[in-house]
């Protein structure tokens, strides 16, 4: 094992964890806000990578199809809040499981239905196709590192926008106390259409980038989603920083999981029976590294409630 | 629940008549389709001892209905291929006989169910939810990176496991056999609700404060709850190995867990009969939209958002209209 | 004098600056109604929650019976016999009456892991069930959905269910709160009849239904008792008088 290969292994790592706090973010910032446990999140991960791949392919532009996948997720997140979340917003949970279920069932066939079964693939932008030298040898995807890059102005563009805005104040104080939101005067109808579109963007978003790297296709969105839902509840439910954190300890886990566990184990047994206990160990970890954060804090690390 | 029962009543006797008759009239496919509907139906019940009586809403049990599932699978793949599971310290060979698998069944799940729930239930709400999710996630990565038992590619039964004095091939005796569980289930869990366990346990949904209040502790009353409920459900998953012949990863998946609850949902919360309502809908959905529209989960969509939406009591509630509770 | 029932030494508690509790030495004898009176935001709710076990105080000593309290929770006191009913009524609103007192007469037997009996057909838990029930005056109830019931209603389903605890001390959170003066008056009889069961810690504001009853009185002010004594002794101390009795009398 050399040195470059466990960059490359930590940058890809790094590069799930950026992408899993995008995705991550907007869950728990819809939670934190407006109490809903939202299913229908990686729907809006395919939505977001689906408008990328056919606007790309139409336009030629990548570019042209990343803004598309904003607008598309934005728009529809938009338009499924109003006609179906706000319903649920003062229901209990099973309810919204269920109903976020159902949407999942709706976007997936819709989706089905207009671009068909195979998946499609978008192709990374020229200017980000090359590769960068790692030191001690080994070269480096550029686009990936982009990829780490938009991860973490993302990250830095919530802070600021939770921390020194007005609709980040209207945020805190919607997860604070609702009535007093409404109080002030605030329309909270919009600011929660505009919270779950701001979500459902970021989520469309990682689609997008994500898609890139991988083929675009049905079902792509629900593994992302049972992650990024890991992902807050080591972070604890409601804390952007907490997603944060949750993501890239999620990422690097998984990511040197899967490398190192069967080079681990193939010190102690034979090559192929390591390869099987510790990738089968690997594809675990996370759950397990849940269930510990669980034992040892229940509400996760920034949670505060139960 | 006057005009709940004759309501009830019916629906069990459809599922019985139905496929008596269509066994006559030699049609095999409508009587696994019953079959299907009666074991989904004993899955659902399973759960919903934890859901509707427990009001524990996992997100997870597809990970006792596939590790059912695989139970019958492994053993039966042992006994075919004459290879013993283990050699060490004693020698356990596989077996085709339903009357060992069924007590292996109940045991791995709950085992299973018991230590999920040891850990998951010492949360609440929505983490409960996300973690019932994610253990149910692990047990499926690692049916799918576990090479030995078919990994990604499931595991065959060549010939369906075997009951005494039945052949099990014969459609109709099969389902004679999912019937029975199904009943039993269903009795069971209706026992169950009227026991003191049961009142406690439904008690503690309502109002958790006031059953802490009289000395009862509920993490007790729930995680029972909860490994009664794995148990059930993992039969299910066994009797559906045995159904298809076959048991994936699939079993184990996200959208199994999400489809055991839509049956209780479409049926109605905490109606002991709901599973089976909601089932035998699903099944029949399928089966017809399925015709018209290769689409046509996304009309199961559709309805299960206007269900949820607007119909708040499931299909006995429509049909009864009466909400109903525990 | 007989050995106090239930004994708080010095109980303290703390929410970052605010002291809710400060100090508070108060005890129950057997036989005896002893009623909790001071303004909102005393620290009356923050004692019963203390007392019994929902909340952990900082410091100081809760004794029951003898033992000391520190470290147990809420379920464990319950079972030792500390019987509360909650300031907001509190009850099982999908169980009918009769269930919700069964399901307080089988807390109280410590079994709840029969799983084929139907407690509606065991003579065990229904029996002491409905006598419960028609000491506060709820016969004919059973069936009733505890959600449809008048407040009034509601407020003597908790006391049926406090009583069929069988506890050595019932701690009650206002029990007259949003009762009319008729209501007040029945309930009053109930209670006063109660003490033989078992001591009373009685919290409430009803002064009426507080100096019929209470065989002594504790005033709680900013968290802490400014005067323990009998009716009378209560009714002429000067500082009770400023600081509370003056402003609603």
């Amino acid at each position: 094992m050399s040195a470059a290969l466990l960059i490359e292994q930590v940058l890809n790592g790094l590069q799930l964890g950026v992408m899993l706090f995008v995705m991550a973010a907007g869950l728990t910032l819809i939670f934190g806000v407006m109490g809903l446990i939202n299913l229908a999140h990686g729907s809006l991960y395919m939505v977001g990578a689906f408008a990328c791949a056919a606007v790309a392919a139409a336009t030629g532009s990548f570019w042209l199809g990343l803004a598309a996948s904003l607008a598309a997720a934005a728009i529809t997140g938009a338009i499924v809040e109003i006609v179906v979340i706000r319903r649920l917003y003062s229901r209990d949970h099973l309810d919204q499981v269920l109903a976020t279920f159902a949407l999942i069932l709706i976007f997936s066939e819709g989706t089905r239905w207009l671009f068909g079964s195979f998946p499609l693939y978008l192709d990374v932008p020229p200017i980000l196709s090359g590769a960068v030298p790692l030191p001690g040898g080994g070269a480096y995807s550029l686009y990936r590192l982009a990829i780490i890059g938009a991860g973490i102005l993302v990250a830095a563009g919530l802070f600021l926008l939770i921390g020194r805005t007005r609709l980040g104040i209207r945020i805190r104080a919607g997860e604070a106390d609702r009535e007093m939101i409404a109080a002030l005067g605030v329309d909270i109808g919009r600011l929660y259409t505009m919270v779950f579109a701001l979500g459902a963007a970021l989520a469309g978003f990682a689609g997008a980038l994500v898609g890139t790297i991988q083929s675009v296709q049905v079902g792509m969105g629900e593994p992302v989603l049972i992650l990024a839902f890991v992902v807050i509840v080591i972070g604890g439910i409601g804390s952007i920083k907490g997603a944060f954190i949750g993501a890239l300890l999620v990422g690097i886990t998984d990511t040197l999981g899967r490398f190192l566990l069967p080079i681990a184990f193939g010190t102690v047994m034979n090559a192929s029976d390591a390869t099987a206990v510790g990738s089968a160990l690997a594809s675990m970890l996370i759950y397990i590294l849940m269930a510990v954060v669980l034992v040892v804090r229940p509400g996760g690390l920034y949670g505060t409630a139960t | 629940m006057l005009r709940e029962t004759p309501v009830n009543i019916a629906l069990v006797l459809l599922l019985l008549t139905v496929p008596v008759a269509a066994s006559a009239m030699d049609e095999p496919f409508i009587v696994t389709l019953a079959t299907k509907v009666a074991i989904f139906a004993t899955a659902a019940v399973g759960l919903n001892i934890a859901l509707g009586h427990g009001g524990l809403v996992s997100f997870g049990h597809a990970a006792f209905f596939g590790i059912g599932g695989y139970g019958a699978g492994i053993l039966a793949s042992h006994a075919q291929n004459y290879e013993p599971l283990m050699t060490w310290p004693f020698t356990v060979e596989g077996t085709q006989q339903m009357l060992i698998i069924w007590p292996v069944a109940l045991l791995a799940g709950g085992i299973a169910a018991l230590a999920i729930g040891a850990l998951s239930l010492r949360t609440s709400g929505v983490y409960f939810i996300m973690i019932t999710l994610a253990f149910a996630q692990m047990v499926f990565y690692f049916a799918v990176s576990w090479p030995a038992y078919g990994g990604e590619d499931g595991l065959p039964i060549y010939v369906r496991n075997s009951f005494p004095g039945l052949n099990t091939l014969r459609p109709l005796d099969f389902f004679a056999v999912a019937f029975v569980w199904f009943l039993a289930a269903t009795l069971f869990s209706i026992l169950l609700s009227r026991s003191r366990f049961g009142l406690a346990l439904q008690g503690a949904r309502q109002n958790v404060e006031r059953v802490r209040a009289v000395g009862i502790d509920p993490y007790r009353l729930r995680l029972v709850a909860f490994t009664i409920s794995g148990m059930i459900t993992a039969l299910a998953g066994a009797l559906y190995a045995d159904l298809n012949r076959f048991v994936s990863p699939s079993m184990l998946s996200w959208q199994t867990s999400g489809e055991i609850m839509v049956f209780i949902i479409l049926g109605g919360v905490g109606r002991h009969f709901g599973p089976l309502a909601g089932a035998a809908l699903f099944i029949l959905l399928e089966y017809a939209l399925g015709g018209v529209s290769e689409y046509w989960k996304f009309l199961l969509g559709v309805l299960l958002l206007l269900v949820v939406l607007f119909a708040h009591g499931g299909l006995i509630g429509v049909v009864t209209r009466r909400r109903h509770h525990g | 004098m007989a050995e106090p029932i239930l004994e708080i030494r010095d109980l303290t508690k703390s929410f970052g600056a605010l002291t809710v509790s400060d100090h508070i030495s108060l005890d129950l004898r057997a036989g005896e109604i002893h009623a909790l009176i001071g303004p909102n935001g005393a620290g009356k709710s923050t004692l019963i929650k203390q007392i019994c076990g929902e909340l952990q105080q900082d410091s100081g000593s809760i004794r029951f019976a003898g033992r000391d309290l520190a470290g147990t929770g809420t379920v464990e006191r319950a079972r030792l016999g500390l019987a509360r009913t909650f300031q907001v009524s509190s009850v099982a609103p999908e169980f009918t009456t009769l269930q919700n007192v069964v399901l307080a007469v089988q807390g109280a037997s410590g079994r709840s892991f029969g799983f084929l009996r139907p407690v509606l057909s065991d003579p065990s838990l229904t029996g002491p069930a409905r006598r419960h029930m028609e000491r506060v005056g709820l016969t004919g109830r059973e069936n009733i959905l505890a959600s449809i019931l008048s407040h009034g209603e509601r407020r003597r389903l908790e006391l049926a269910m406090a009583l069929a605890m069988e506890p050595h001390v019932f701690l009650l959170d206002e029990p007259m709160a949003g009762l009319g003066p008729e209501g007040s008056v029945e309930l009053t009889a109930i209670l006063a009849n109660l003490r033989h069961e078992a001591p009373i810690l009685l919290v409430e504001h009803d002064m009426d239904a507080v100096f019929a009853l209470a065989d002594r009185i504790s005033v709680l002010v900013y968290g802490r008792i400014i005067a323990t004594g009998n009716v009378d002794d209560i009714r002429s101390n000067p500082e009770v008088q400023s600081s509370y009795l003056g402003e609603t009398a």
